[in-house]
């Protein structure tokens, strides 16, 4: 077979292997790849969403325990104790001992917003808040909690203001609040390098002082609070999360928004998805590399696995034709081996023929040369010599252009005379056992492509197995050719025993004989076989038993190929 | 030696010239190309001693040929000859009663030996049924 043919094979070889593996691999890669995925993404948010969640009760936490502060005083102190410089700076000591300075100041202010009394780091005694927010707010809220804003201190802060109804007339206790504790529950909120949370109010206002600069954000997140567009749904609800490209980033991002403050703060927590994802992403990366390092390997493998099984696959195909040729051998000698005994026969009756008349001379020559018709004797004799002498060239020339080593070169063979050949060299084997051969030769049978060599030990075979099959009762043995159709058969037909229907689709197989043992090997037909198919010729049989036995061979005709081969070769018809 | 001997062979060329070469050594010589001829010849000829048969022939062969023979004509002792160098086939003809075998070619003086103890064996069987016919005649006068 070409090389063509074994490089087709390694190659498909190669592709099954890399298939059969990276299949599974792949699957069980991507199956595994995305369940993880999906497990560790989940994971991942819902830890952000319990940390929001903490948190956001923390600051609500926070602030209803001030809120709860500033309503005792309010309530336990009266008004003439508020107004007290004295005892307001006792209580703001006492708070602050106990919130670690959280309270900035404490102030009482009454009905027209006049700051009455005041303790704290400022000068805020007699200061007006008329006009500020949180002091309308105040009046119809009972308790407020202000927005961060700057107010008079010119600092951000935001207050707790209790509104307290004595005697008729209205009073207001309010406090600053330390920002910067305040900012500490929130700012302390991170995870790798991207996440962080903050506090906007409903007009997006920072109520906490973000860890990084994210003022480019502030338009987003002012439609955000607004709970304008696809954000409408999570600033209701706690913990609420989205997976949304941050348009001032162009970042994947994760938002986990929670409402604080009765739902007028939002608590906001935003970390890239990739910064989030990086463990998972970094995963990926190391099995992206294990599975190219894998990948890599499994071509490799594949490739010098499949280079070796089709190096294996020709060697042992060698060795097959080889054994094939020497089996092909084997065959022709024992077809030899049957022919021996005729051949013997053949060669021995001249010999026999030739002693007798050196004999009848040396008789003749005891008796005189000259004497009676002794010298014309002599010389009949003689030429009687050189004819045996001749014959038995002829059968040894017939027997050696036989024997000769099998050649399995295909070339154009003249089909006819190759069966006269064959025919002649059985015709003795056949004449004592009283088979008659008869040819019938199509005229202008156009050559054949073939081995001549295989097919004298094919038609021999057929031919000695025609015989036998009529042995001893003798019997008729055509041998026709014919060109039909573009195809050149030749049948062998005898009288013979014929083969058995059970036995009729086995003759071709190696070892199959219904000859007694020792007489025949199994091995001629199935030769044939191989000898036919190999030249893309074909062999069919017809048999019925005690009527005989017909043997068709198709053989290919000798196409332009093998003429422009021989044209080169410098060669014809050779017989 | 006045032996008549029939020789049987497809071969013409053979049986010609040993018909020559045993006529010479004072033999009657028949000849035969088949084995059909063969048993036509013996039949013409009632006083041959002694068949020198080839084993292998086309039509009948040679050992077919021997069991007609011996069949038929019990006391004509038969040579075989053989170009088959094989132990089987003089085998065979031993077991069907031939007398012996030779193979060929042959030694003439070998051939002429075994003729003639043909010849005597045939001869000696003769003159034992002579002998016991004789007898049984006198025996017969005797009542």
């Amino acid at each position: 077979m070409s090389n063509h043919y074994y490089h087709g094979l390694a190659k498909s070889m190669m592709f099954t292997i890399i298939l059969v593996s990276f299949t599974p691999l792949l699957i069980i890669a991507l199956l595994a790849g995305y369940q993880y995925s999906v497990a560790y993404k989940g994971k991942v948010v819902a830890h952000l969403r319990e940390l929001v969640l903490k948190h956001d009760q923390n600051v609500d936490s926070y602030l209803k325990e001030k809120i709860a502060e500033i309503q005792v005083l309010a309530d336990v102190e009266g008004i003439a104790n508020l107004k007290s410089e004295v005892r307001l700076e006792a209580l703001h000591n006492s708070l602050l001992r106990h919130h670690r300075g959280d309270f900035v100041d404490l102030g009482l202010v009454n009905s027209k917003g006049i700051q009455v009394a005041y303790v704290g780091p400022f000068n805020l005694r007699g200061a007006n808040y008329a006009e500020a927010e949180w002091f309308k707010n105040v009046q119809e809220r009972q308790v407020y909690v202000s927005d961060v804003f700057l107010g008079l201190r010119g600092v951000p802060h935001f207050i707790i203001a209790v509104l307290i109804e004595s005697k008729g007339e209205k009073w207001v206790l309010r406090t600053t609040l330390d920002f910067i504790m305040f900012n500490k529950l929130v700012e302390d909120i991170r995870i790798g390098e991207t996440g962080l949370a903050f506090i906007i109010n409903r007009n997006g206002e920072f109520q906490t002082t973000p860890r990084k600069d994210i003022i480019k954000e502030v338009p987003f997140l002012k439609e955000l609070a607004a709970g304008k567009n696809e954000f409408s749904g999570f600033v209701q609800r706690r913990g609420s999360i989205s997976m949304e490209t941050n348009p001032a980033t162009g970042q994947e991002t994760i938002f986990v928004i929670s409402p604080i403050k009765n739902g007028n703060w939002l608590m906001i927590y935003q970390q890239d998805v990739s910064d989030a994802f990086s463990d998972l992403n970094q995963a990926r990366n190391i099995a992206a590399v294990v599975l190219l390092l894998g990948g890599i390997a499994i071509i490799a493998m594949a490739y010098l696995m499949s280079k070796r099984m089709a190096r294996k696959v020709e060697l042992s195909d060698l060795e097959k034709d080889m054994m094939n040729e020497q089996v092909i051998e084997a065959g022709k000698l024992a077809s030899v081996g049957e022919l021996a005994a005729g051949i013997a026969h053949e060669i021995n009756n001249p010999v026999a023929i030739m002693v007798e008349e050196a004999g009848w001379i040396q008789d003749l020559l005891e008796e005189g040369l000259y004497v009676d018709d002794n010298e014309r004797e002599v010389s009949r004799a003689l030429n009687q010599i050189r004819s045996q002498g001749t014959r038995c060239k002829d059968i040894t020339h017939k027997l050696l252009s036989f024997a000769h080593k099998i050649d399995p070169t295909i070339i154009r063979v003249c089909l006819n005379d190759l069966i006269h050949e064959m025919a002649e060299l059985c015709e003795q084997r056949a004449k004592y056992a009283n088979v008659n051969i008869e040819t019938s030769l199509a005229d202008n049978l156009p050559e054949v492509a073939a081995s001549p060599s295989e097919l004298q030990q094919v038609l021999l075979n057929l031919i000695n197995n025609a015989i036998d099959s009529m042995d001893p009762g003798g019997g008729e043995l055509d041998i026709a050719t014919r060109f039909e159709n573009g195809v050149v058969s030749v049948s062998i037909s005898d009288t013979g025993c014929g083969i058995a229907k059970s036995n009729l689709s086995r003759i071709f197989d190696p070892f199959f004989t219904t000859k007694p043992v020792g007489k025949g090997t199994g091995l001629g037909l199935s030769i044939i076989y191989g000898i036919v198919s190999k030249m893309k010729g074909e062999i069919t049989v017809k048999s019925a038993l005690e009527k005989g036995t017909v043997f068709t061979l198709k053989l290919p005709l000798a196409g332009l190929e093998l003429e422009q081969d021989e044209k080169s070769a410098n060669s014809g018809c050779v017989l | 030696m006045l032996a008549t001997i029939l020789l049987i062979d497809d071969e013409h060329g053979f049986v010609d010239t040993m018909s020559k070469r045993l006529s010479k050594r004072s033999l009657t010589v028949h000849t035969a190309y088949n084995g059909q001829e063969g048993l036509e010849a013996l039949a013409e000829n009632s006083g041959i001693d002694a068949v020198v048969l080839d084993v292998k022939m086309p039509g009948i062969n040679g050992i077919d040929v021997l069991k007609i023979i011996k069949t038929e004509y019990p006391l004509v002792e038969v040579i075989m000859l053989t170009g088959h160098a094989t132990v089987e086939s003089a085998i065979d003809g031993m077991k069907n009663g031939a007398f012996d075998y030779m193979l060929k070619p042959c030694e003439m003086e070998e051939l002429l030996s075994k003729i003639k103890d043909a010849y005597l064996k045939k001869q000696s069987q003769e003159s034992k049924i002579y002998e016991a016919r004789a007898r049984h005649i006198e025996l017969r006068r005797g009542d």
